[in-house]
């Protein structure tokens, strides 16, 4: 019975290929707008790893007080050295690491090449294994290499690829910042987008990979300056990097890991706990205003998502929607021109579910026309988009089979809703009517 | 020409006139807000940075081996006098920072020592003497620096200057009189800052939404940033030879030291490519609501040519029977003018709600700023023009029926 359904459908598109092919090109159009910017929205707000986001937290600690609160009664989404460095002493978490972005130069061996500059993090050893981050040779450092500071480091693979040529350099020698660090671990191709672990530099997405890890405490021994944000709230008592270190600014990046709700509420309490100290020992003149989330709370509260990305899904949304209108008008037109001819069928003795089967197979032929060109529009749309959005967002876009599937699948469904109410109406025509008239 | 019987056909046929009419209504809907999108957006990235920008360029260098703070001002002094020297460059400054940069050093500003709030807030230019020059932007009051003044400034070191130049806007902020010349403020410092020269306009380094309260608003200040992290280097070229200073600047700095990181990608930046990049979003964000009015506006006129052409194929025997009741063609044509100016205009009627109800849920989640009235009227008017020209073709088909047709059955 499909079949001859399809075959009368075919045959009645047929027979108005301006309006068949209008709706085509709406259906494809709508769709493959909102597909597009789908994609980028889909892109943007993905959670970066998915498989343990929700253990993952970071921790504020109000340590400005009101004056330093935004609007909204936040605390700091950075924490100052003090701070960090008590967290990281107390140890309350599963695993945890204070973070801040470093770009030390690195000196090639050969004389004749001009020095490069990278960029990167000093972490503690509970960085990698916290993040689950993958290694290509090695492993990170570990937790005797943090309490003695030592001189190693990890190279992400683009970093080896340059200096070893790809091939495995643990145990090697690099050069950062004038000293000799060893290789330890080099890592597999990670780029988490957004960069999860230090939000507020990343600004949630870059195109430029972290290319160095280093111990935390070394790189505070060492004085390597931090190259993110820092904020204060009052001006430092002493300059330079040890000046900040004794500061309130905040500059560091913080995050742990506790696997169940009760180590949450723990630590939760266990951060409360140590505002309320600094309140008892005069340090903080307010009660305690911490904040600990799980990292998509932590992404949401800090706005990765660009408003622009939602902006234009939303328009673009729009646009389908006035698609589907489109598409339901000029059904509407196409169906009840037949009028006669399904006045003859309906009394030829055709139920009026044959007649919607027939009219529903029609809307999801010309759906799934429009849905085949919506996939190609995608295509190009997704291979375009770096045109209009800054290429830190665009690159993340990408057509995957997921996208194409539900291009073809919303563009069926689209029509097949636009086609309900034309379709609803062929089935009430009158057969005895029609044939009066005629 | 009467519009009861219009009004009277369309309650034959409700469902198509309701579906051109909410169709209409949600083109105008997102259409106006799409134009006043595109509008903040053009406006937002023509504003002007008050610098020569046709000659300015920037150098990102950064410091490849340890040195100390001296040395490393040594190292900067040198630079400078080579690049002044070099044929095609007109002037050249070290700096922490550029406009349009993105991010920046901005410090809270206070009129009095004891205050805990700040007044407003202002980004930090560092520079030399020659910091005006290299910009090419205009004293319009006091007096530049003089090479005695120019100090330096360490790593994250805490100083006040004691004399700064300001912008226009900062001074008219904190002295909205005019007076600001020769006076006074306290930029998180317990020392006061006495403005001895006022510059017309200089953009911020971030364009970001939340610096538009502090736009313009910017402190110069008498140093150079002489720590590890590297530095910027303003370069002005004479006109018309930005290409050779473009040219000549990186080798001359790599004669002069080769121990210093240019990046091949960013480390050389002509303002135009600055002024690209910090508008990018902007840019493409107005680029992609254009296409997506296009592109709605299209399918709308397409909407209603084939609803208008269905109704005139229904209504030949009708159309018929008035023409040889004597209905002129012109009649049938301002017939069905008339009929797509009606639901327009119910259509536009619920589109302006909409419109404006889309805008108030923006603002109140996107930071958008209210609708103003003259997008809303744009989009009316090309909404009622696109449809009567949309209506044109199939009425008058419809006006070619002949008379005929009133006898002939369907």
């Amino acid at each position: 019975m499909l079949t001859y359904y399809i075959e009368l459908a075919v045959r009645n598109l047929k027979r108005s290929p301006g309006l068949t092919l209008l709706m085509v090109l709406t259906i494809g159009f709508g769709v493959a707008a909102s597909m597009t910017t789908y994609s980028v929205f889909r892109a943007v707000s993905g959670d970066p790893i998915p498989w343990k986001s929700s253990q993952l937290f970071v921790p504020q600690i109000d340590m400005w007080g009101p004056t330093g609160r935004g609007a909204d009664g936040e605390p700091p989404d950075a924490m100052d050295y003090a701070d960090a460095m008590k967290l990281m002493r107390d140890h309350r978490a599963k695993l945890q690491s204070a973070m801040y972005q470093i770009s030390p130069s690195i000196v090639p061996a050969d004389a004749g090449k001009h020095p490069v500059n990278t960029s990167g993090h000093a972490v503690s050893s509970e960085f990698f294994p916290m993040l689950d981050v993958p290694f290509l040779y090695g492993n990170g450092w570990s937790a005797d290499d943090d309490a003695q500071r030592a001189a190693v480091v990890v190279i992400s693979s683009k970093l080896n690829q340059k200096l070893f040529r790809g091939a495995n350099s643990v145990g090697k020698t690099i050069d950062i910042e004038g000293k000799d660090y060893r290789v330890v671990g080099v890592l597999n191709d990670w780029n988490p987008q957004p960069r999860f672990y230090d939000v507020v530099n990343s600004g949630g997405f870059s195109t430029g990979l972290d290319d160095v890890f280093l111990p935390f405490d070394r790189a505070i021994s060492l004085g390597m300056a931090n190259d993110g944000n820092t904020n204060c709230n009052e001006i430092p008592k002493e300059s330079g990097f040890v000046g900040l270190q004794r500061s309130s600014c905040v500059w560091i990046a913080f995050m742990a890991e506790l696997d169940d709700a009760a180590s949450a509420a723990a630590y939760r309490q266990y951060l409360d706990g140590y505002a309320h100290q600094q309140q008892q020992s005069g340090r903080f003149a307010w009660a305690p205003n911490n904040r600990l989330r799980n990292l998509p709370d932590w992404l949401d509260s800090e706005h990765v998502v660009p408003s622009d990305t939602k902006v234009s899904l939303l328009v673009a949304l729009g646009l389908l929607m006035v698609c589907l209108v489109n598409t339901a008008g000029l059904l509407l037109a196409k169906f009840l021109r037949r009028s006669s001819e399904i006045g003859v069928r309906r009394a030829l003795g055709a139920q009026r579910n044959s007649i919607y089967a027939q009219f529903l197979t029609e809307a999801g032929m010309v759906g799934m026309a429009g849905g085949v060109l919506g996939l190609l529009l995608t295509g190009l749309g997704v291979l375009s988009v770096g045109w209009v959005l800054p290429k830190e967002i665009a690159t993340l876009a990408r057509v995957d089979f997921v996208l194409l599937a539900l291009t073809l699948v919303i563009a069926i469904l689209a029509t097949l809703l636009a086609g309900l109410y034309p379709t609803f109406r062929a089935s009430r025509v009158q057969p005895a009517w029609q044939l009066k008239s005629n | 020409m009467q519009i009861k019987p219009i009004l009277s056909a369309m309650r034959q046929h409700k469902a198509g006139v309701i579906l051109i009419a909410l169709q209409i209504a949600l083109t105008l809907a997102i259409v106006c807000n799409a134009l006043f999108i595109i509008q903040q957006r053009l406006e937002h990235l023509s504003e002007p940075s008050g610098i020569d920008e046709a000659n300015v360029f920037v150098i990102s260098n950064q410091w490849a081996s340890q040195s100390t703070d001296q040395e490393t001002d040594a190292k900067i002094q040198a630079d400078m006098a080579a690049l002044r020297r070099l044929p095609s460059v007109r002037d050249a400054s070290p700096s922490d920072s550029y406009p349009l940069r993105g991010s920046g050093w901005d410090d809270y500003i206070m009129l009095t020592p004891e205050q805990t709030e700040k007044t407003t807030d202002a980004d930090v230019y560092l520079g030399d003497e020659h910091l005006l020059d290299a910009l090419g932007i205009k004293l319009i009051a006091g007096r530049n620096f003089r090479v005695d003044e120019v100090g330096r400034i360490g790593s994250r070191q805490n100083m006040a200057s004691p004399v700064v130049i300001v912008t226009k806007a900062l001074a008219d902020r904190l002295y909205p009189d005019g007076s600001a010349l020769g006076k006074s403020f306290y930029e998180m410092s317990k020392t006061p800052s006495t403005i001895i020269g006022i510059v017309d306009r200089l953009q911020n380094q971030s364009v970001d939404t939340w610096k538009t309260a502090y736009a313009y608003q910017s402190v110069l200040r008498p140093l150079r940033q002489d720590n590890a992290d590297g530095l910027y280097y303003i370069v002005r070229a004479k006109p018309g030879q930005l290409a050779d200073a473009m040219r000549e600047v990186p080798k001359a700095l790599y004669a002069q030291n080769r121990m210093r990181i240019l990046d091949p990608k960013d480390g050389e930046l002509s303002f135009a490519e600055v002024r690209k990049r910090a508008y990018d979003t902007d840019r493409g964000m107005a680029v992609l609501m254009g296409i997506i009015c296009v592109v709605l506006l299209a399918i709308t006129a397409a909407g209603i040519v084939g609803l208008t052409s269905f109704w005139v194929g229904q209504r030949r025997r009708q159309i018929g029977v008035r023409r040889a009741l004597g209905a002129t063609r012109r009649d049938i044509l301002d017939y069905f003018l008339t009929e797509n100016f009606l639901i327009s205009v119910g259509g536009l009627a619920v589109g302006l709600v909409i419109a404006f109800g889309i805008n108030f849920w923006m603002i109140a989640r996107f930071e958008m700023a209210r609708l103003s009235l003259s997008y809303v009227l744009i989009g009316v008017v090309v909404l009622l023009l696109l449809g009567q020209f949309a209506t044109l073709a199939p009425a008058l088909r419809a006006s070619r029926v002949s008379p005929v047709e009133a006898t002939r059955s369907v």
